[in-house]
């Protein structure tokens, strides 16, 4: 058996003709990381999430350069809304302890808790829309406008995303028909996945804070 | 269905000689890990419509895929009347411009990338790493359901107030969107709708194939085990994965600067004597996210391509594969260094000249694990005993077309020779030699190899070699007249073109145009082919090619539901064992075990 986990470049560099190796190789268990094939293919969705909004970034970085940029307001809601999901992911990370220690009242009030803020947090983001519409700060006038819009909406998709796993998480809880393990696997993931979106918040938020 | 678990003592004993203490949760020891659970379907809609079977998926998409390829060559055909017979004026100006750009993005996109990932990915994945199936075989329905969403919407633009986009399959903006660009309203909203969703719904396919090949393989499988096909496919899917977020980006900012009127990509411009709204956004951006996808894409294409050649040619020389490590290097250097060429594509577009000399030694550079590739094609080939069956006379056809094609991409790569040929029929040659004809060679050559795998019956050999001849004679017959004319200087994009002073094109674009018919209707033979021995083609015999994979291990032919019957295979070499010198077997299936082969020496690749 293997004690410790290969790099890649050791993967591909094995000679698998040498007896040696082919001893081990038929021990193999056909797995490559020790690691759940959910979180695997949770880390896979963030990893092409991050790919997506670093394209974003570089388009704002390149597009702010030229001379029609102008700022936008920062309306204090936003900061209130930031909280919001930062209580959000304060609470995931509560119900994913809780759910380890199968503590099942405080992970059901931990998981609405959560759901509640999340919808809030989308309300709020919904608000500020609304607030820079009726001030005139629309797509089309200025790219800046522009990028706000489709940055808080491609946000708020990936936040819906989480969301739709969120309810099927919730809903096999309260159906009381699950495996402990399964369970807290699921919360465990979604709580990573919260603070992934909340990562990526803080980053969208403060580019266009200091630009 | 349990499995046998030779190891579970041994194993048991591990964990308590280590001491470890309780392993975290995500991680079951090996041998407690239970058998994956199969979904079973349970009505004719489940079974035969929105299936979760990898098999079934790869068929669907390789059905759907053919069928919008058919509309693709349709209009290639169309636009090859036009250019020969212009006086028959068969297509204005903008209808062509919409005919070059549905045909490019049909092709690349929606044929190439959906055949080879969505349908050799799902047939091939789980059948060779030893899996039953994907690992999240809901999200490979829904993927699958996606992109015949995305096709539908791709054809509905023929059918919207002003046709399909003309913009180019490149979608440049500022034309793309603006006034006198045909479809400018509809047909570039649908196509960049379309183009999400297939994003989107490749996402999904693409966790299914990378997560599989990681952590689905059977008992003894080891990534260095793997055939070549599936770590050509698992390469590629990485690069899917990383380089269509940046079409995605460009897609959505386009589509805003399109419908809602924002000016991330338009700048200040001037319309039919009118100033537009649109001010200071940079047409150069969105170059550099689209060929930040656009490059990759065609080793999205190619590397499958590679990999499948690979394995056939090997199968079909009864000899082992030469250099089965440095052609999975080759394959990963190549993913790697296909991000950092994107700017070759954009040598005319006004870069900084430095700019361009770093991309033109990048591109230069990818050119050695390309060659290395050909190489050890070539030398598997040497000494093998080499079957011309018709599988094999298509990888040649391969091996030749793609060696010229890469070759003249060597010359294209350097930006003096690229600003003159680049506009002109040169380039048009290149890339339809080395990402159109080459991977179409291999996609033929994989249905007659796995065709009997798929239908348990034989396609007519006799047919298969008709369609072939005529196939690769016929692609030179169309390119090679195209790289003359590009050295002429012929300009490409131009919907017709009589006589000029200094140049004649009428009878080459005769000559070439009826290539390309007799090139298109022997396709006829193909499908003819395929549908005659769907119904009553010869039985296949199990394992006809004598083949080491595990596809054609599996308990019956074609394999059923759940793939392997009873017990999981166990694997204990690599797929390439033919001809072992001593051996008394003339292949060695992977999940021979040593003991039941007398006398077989290793050999070291």
């Amino acid at each position: 058996m293997k004690k410790k986990e290969e790099t890649f470049f050791q993967l591909i560099s094995q000679k698998p003709w040498e007896a040696s190796q082919a001893k081990l190789d038929n021990k193999h268990d056909g797995k490559t990381l020790k690691l759940s094939r959910e979180k695997i293919g949770v880390r896979t969705i963030m990893v092409v999430s991050t790919v997506i909004f670093s394209f974003f970034v570089v388009a704002y970085a390149d597009r702010m350069l030229i001379h029609d940029w102008k700022n936008m307001p920062e309306p204090w809601l936003l900061w209130i809304n930031t909280c919001i999901l930062m209580i959000t992911s304060y609470f995931f990370h509560k119900t994913k302890i809780a759910s380890d220690r199968s503590e099942n009242v405080k992970v059901k009030n931990g998981l609405f808790t959560v759901g509640f803020l999340s919808f809030t947090f989308i309300f709020g983001q919904m608000l500020v829309w609304y607030q820079l519409l009726n001030l005139g700060y629309f797509a089309a006038s200025n790219v800046a406008n522009a990028f706000f819009y489709m940055l808080t909406t491609i946000h708020g998709l990936h936040l819906l995303g989480g969301l739709i796993f969120w309810g099927l998480t919730i809903s096999k809880f309260l159906k009381g028909n699950y495996r402990i393990s399964k369970m807290q696997r699921s919360i465990e993931l979604c709580a990573i996945y919260w603070h992934f979106l909340l990562i990526v918040w803080f980053v969208l938020f403060g580019l266009m804070l200091f630009t | 269905m349990p499995d046998e678990f030779d190891y579970k003592i041994e194993a048991k004993a591990d964990m308590a000689a280590s001491g470890t203490s309780v392993p975290p949760i995500d991680y079951a020891p090996v041998a407690e890990r239970p058998e994956q659970e199969l979904y079973h379907s349970k009505s004719w809609w489940t079974t035969y419509v929105f299936s979760q079977d990898a098999k079934y998926i790869g068929i669907q998409y390789t059905c759907v895929a053919t069928a919008i390829a058919l509309v693709g060559l349709a209009l290639s055909l169309l636009m090859r009347l036009q250019l020969a017979f212009p006086n028959l004026s068969l297509l204005d100006a903008s209808v062509y411009y919409q005919f070059i750009t549905m045909h490019g993005m049909i092709m690349v996109v929606f044929f190439l990338t959906a055949l080879f990932l969505g349908g050799f990915g799902n047939l091939l994945i789980p059948l060779m790493c030893g899996a039953r199936d994907m690992v999240f075989p809901y999200v490979n329905m829904l993927s699958f359901w996606v992109f015949v969403l995305a096709v539908l919407v791709l054809v509905a633009s023929f059918f919207v107030p002003g046709g399909p986009t003309g913009a180019g399959w490149t979608l440049y903006p500022p034309q793309a969107i603006t006034a006198g660009t045909p479809g400018n309203l509809w047909g570039i909203v649908l196509m960049l709708v379309s183009l999400v969703l297939f994003v989107i719904g490749f996402t999904m396919g693409g966790l299914n194939y990378v997560i599989t090949v990681l952590q689905a393989r059977t008992r003894g499988m080891t990534l260095m085990r793997l055939p070549l096909s599936i770590w050509g496919i698992f390469v590629a899917t990485i690069l899917a994965l990383l380089a269509f977020p940046a079409l995605l980006v460009g897609g959505i900012m386009l589509l805003l600067d399109a419908v809602l009127g924002t000016s991330f990509f338009m700048p200040v411009s001037v319309s039919m004597g009118e100033l537009l709204q649109t001010e200071g956004g940079s047409p150069i951006l969105f170059q550099h996210l689209f060929w930040f996808f656009g490059h990759p894409e065609v080793y999205i294409v190619a590397l499958p391509a590679f990999g499948i050649v690979s394995d056939l040619i090997s199968v079909h020389a009864r000899k082992n594969i030469f250099g089965y490590r440095m052609m999975v290097w080759a394959l990963v250097i190549i993913g790697a260094l296909s991000f950092i060429v994107w700017a070759h594509h954009m040598y005319v577009a006004g870069m900084n000249p430095w700019f361009g000399y770093f991309f033109a030694t990048t591109t230069l550079i990818i050119a050695v694990p390309t060659a290395i590739k050909v190489y050890n094609w070539v030398l598997t080939l040497w000494r093998g005993n080499i079957h011309l069956t018709v599988p094999m006379l298509f990888t040649l056809g391969f091996i030749i077309t793609f060696l010229n094609g890469g070759l003249t991409g060597l010359f294209l790569g350097n930006v003096v020779i690229d600003v003159p040929l680049s506009d002109t029929y040169f380039v048009v040659a290149h890339f339809h030699m080395v990402m159109g004809i080459a991977p179409v060679l291999v996609v033929f050559g994989a249905v007659y190899h796995w065709f009997p795998l798929v239908t348990g019956r034989m396609l007519d050999q006799g047919l298969g070699k008709l369609h072939f001849w005529i196939t690769f004679v016929g692609a030179y017959m169309i390119y090679t007249p195209m790289y003359y004319q590009g050295f002429l200087g012929v300009p490409r994009r131009y919907f017709e073109m009589y006589e000029s002073s200094y140049i004649s094109t009428v009878g080459l674009n005769v000559f070439i145009t009826l290539s390309a018919l007799v090139v298109g209707l022997a396709q006829i033979i193909f499908f003819y082919n395929v549908i005659r021995s769907v119904l009553k083609g010869e039985k296949a015999e199990k394992n006809p090619w004598k083949a080491n994979s595990l596809e054609w291990q599996t308990p019956k032919m074609p394999p059923e539901h759940g793939n392997w019957g009873e017990k999981l295979p166990v694997v204990y070499r690599w797929p390439y064992d033919f001809s072992v010198p001593g051996a008394d077997k003339e292949h060695i299936p992977q999940n021979v075990s040593p003991s039941e082969v007398a006398g077989a020496k290793v050999e070291k690749t």
